[in-house]
């Protein structure tokens, strides 16, 4: 009950004229970047966090739920018509969806995707209202140390979960976790490896970082392989509409999908592969039609677009309660909260009730605007796709650029941005996985200042992280998720790719 | 995959990274050993960056183990002279903005260097176009979010 007032009240402040008009403009921006290819929501979500600095916090915020849910939708128009997924979670939309589109079943194809990411975010969404609350008032009894031990989880997962080696995701989580330590530390004012440039002083901004590895690193790399030829556009033919038969063999994958996408979104293991993928195999296996899956049977778009949304919110879950950002897009959304000198946790809720409701309840409003938005503009995004490629990133390092200067316009910010580039380019050429550095980057600092609070109420005593059975167990489990990829080398099958 | 490595010896590009693991590692440590602000009680600023120094060389001595086994997956060959563009058009963005000369000429040069480096040849059109989208961001980014980007001689006339 006390969750629907609250709710209620955020809907009051969501549903003002000029938090609509924010939420509109973000869901407009967010499909129109991640849209493009090769953008997936993380970029776009940093690509556009420049453009909110001047508003409001809870516009802004605002606007960029609707960047979030716009850039994904986006991502998976780029998915079923270039049969080219800007980031892992549209791996397996793109699998049944270009097919779709193939046999000039585009139309159906998007409107299931953006039908099921509407009934997903809806009913995920819902289930974020009602978690959060619960899991806030688990939150408030956590210790530093038990902090500590769910960024060691989230630490291990990312890295493990992303990329093919073990190796190279933990690799590039410490070169993330050394980046945090550069700036002046938070406890005792001592600046650490700052080398005399005041610049790094305030150390290294995750925009700065994930643009350019990101953005600048993708732009590298595809220029030094262009020997390749350009893609296709699979134009829409037919009826944009879905038959009732494609409903009728919709509604059930939506559903499963979000079964899985949201709680395996809002564990601090990061990610949308898992569900999509678990999502895709249940609805080969239970398909009245399996022979009509690699053809393009429109299941196999219905669930993982159902699962890929739910997980979406489900993430949010742990980045609103907790403050722990598990994908690559929540941390750069963490960093967008942060600008605002908020701190997304148990005292948000306590201290902006407003804020934090505002937020859930435009992602409703999200949901319905890109309904309402997205399939009769579809003819707007499909001519987005057909940028040619050298006009395209050109376009991106200029955003890129942009951004940087918006947030701190000094040279040596800017020689940042082209270092981060040139190693993402590295990263990408020797399969590095990119997303554990700005996950490193952002929650290095924190996981320090948890431990030392930790060690400081322990006067110094270790044990006090395996005394606590909330921290002792998350630690178990870190332990256990760090082991297992060595072990059990069979379960390559779920490890995804990223952004 | 394994056999064809092997038989060339140690795969060079793990071994730089190792190399490149354990430097970066050293200079954290040093650093954290020149620090003069210590904690009193609990562990103090100096703590994170000898544990994070310690785990990037396993990780470098990891790669060591890597490059004389399976190595790193070999990527094809790259198109050297398009990462020069684009690394030139970037060098040229930091130097102007560096000198104070605007944005919008930066942006211009940018976009015309990073297009050239996806392979148009078209270097004055497309100067052209990163003039025009340099000036319209300068512009809304001026009066619409009164955030005014890094200003040269040229953006002062529209200030």
């Amino acid at each position: 009950m006390e969750t629907l007032l609250s709710l209620l009240h955020g809907f009051t402040v969501a549903l003002e004229p000029s938090k609509l008009l924010f939420c509109l403009i973000g869901v407009f921006l967010g499909t129109a970047v991640g849209v493009l290819p090769g953008i997936g929501p993380a970029l776009t979500v940093a690509l556009l966090l420049p453009v909110t600095f001047k508003l409001d916090p809870a516009g802004s915020l605002i606007m960029f739920a609707g960047i979030y849910y716009g850039g994904m939708y986006g991502g998976s128009t780029t998915a079923i018509l270039l049969n080219a997924p800007g980031e892992s979670a549209s791996l397996a939309t793109a699998l049944e969806g270009s097919k779709m589109a193939k046999a000039g079943r585009g139309g159906p194809a998007l409107a299931t995707s953006a039908i099921g990411s509407f009934v997903a975010g809806l009913i995920a969404t819902i289930g974020l209202a009602f978690l959060a609350p619960w899991l806030v008032e688990v939150a408030v009894k956590f210790g530093p140390w038990d902090y500590f031990a769910l960024m060691i989880v989230a630490f291990v997962t990312v890295s493990a979960t992303f990329g093919d080696s073990p190796l190279r995701g933990l690799t590039s989580l410490f070169i993330g976790i050394a980046l945090g330590l550069i700036g002046i530390d938070k406890l005792t004012g001592q600046a650490r490896l700052t080398f005399g440039v005041p610049e790094l002083l305030n150390g290294v901004e995750v925009t700065t970082l994930a643009v350019g590895l990101f953005a600048v690193g993708e732009a590298f790399y595809v220029a030094s392989k262009r020997s390749h030829a350009p893609e296709e556009i699979i134009p829409i033919k037919g009826s944009l509409w879905m038959t009732k038969e494609d409903w009728k063999r919709s509604w059930a994958p939506w559903l499963r999908g979000t079964a899985f996408g949201f709680p395996i979104g809002a564990l601090p293991a990061g990610g949308a592969e898992v569900p999509t993928f678990l999502s895709y195999s249940t609805e080969k296996r239970l398909c009245k039609y399996p022979d009509e899956f690699g053809k393009g049977a429109i299941e196999g778009v219905a669930g993982p677009e159902a699962a890929n949304n739910a997980s979406a919110a489900g993430t949010l879950v742990p980045l609103l309660t907790l403050g722990l950002p598990t994908s690559a897009t929540a941390a750069i959304m963490l960093a967008g909260f942060q600008q605002y000198g908020l701190n997304p946790g148990p005292l948000l809720f306590a201290e902006k009730p407003d804020l934090v409701w505002g937020l859930i309840a435009s992602l409703f409003i999200a949901n319905v605007m890109l309904v309402i938005l997205n399939l009769p503009l579809i003819g707007l995004w499909v001519r987005l796709l057909a940028i040619p490629q050298p006009w395209l990133y050109a376009g991106i390092v200029v955003f890129a650029t942009m951004g940087t200067l918006a947030v701190n316009g000094s040279p040596v910010e800017l020689a940042m941005l082209f270092i981060f580039g040139f190693i993402g380019y590295l990263m990408r050429r020797y399969d590095y996985p990119v997303a554990p550095m700005v996950v490193g980057l952002i929650l290095g600092p924190m996981a320090e200042q948890q431990l030392r609070r930790a060690l400081q109420i322990s006067l110094g005593d270790p044990m006090i992280l395996l005394e606590n059975p909330i921290s002792a167990t998350l630690l178990g489990i870190a332990a256990l998720a760090l082991i297992a990829p060595f072990a059990m080398k069979g379960l390559n099958r779920f490890k995804a790719s990223e952004d | 995959m394994t056999n064809e490595t092997r038989t060339q010896g140690a795969d060079k590009p793990a071994l730089i990274v190792g190399v490149l693991l354990l430097i970066v590692a050293a200079l954290i440590g040093y650093d954290a050993s020149q620090q003069t602000i210590t904690s009193n009680y609990g562990v103090g600023p100096t703590a994170m960056p000898y544990v994070v120094a310690a785990g990037l060389t396993i990780l470098g001595l990891a790669h060591f183990v890597v490059a004389f086994r399976e190595g790193l997956p070999k990527p094809d060959a790259a198109d050297g002279t398009a990462l020069l563009w684009i690394a030139g058009g970037l060098i040229f963005l930091i130097a102007c903005i560096g000198l104070g000369g605007g944005f919008v000429i930066a942006i211009a040069v940018v976009f015309a260097c990073t297009a050239r480096g996806m392979g148009r040849r078209a270097l004055a059109v497309d100067a052209a176009i990163g003039f025009v989208l340099g000036l319209a961001i300068f512009l809304v980014f001026a009066k619409v979010l009164t955030l005014i980007l890094p200003a040269g001689p040229l953006e002062q006339l529209f200030l």
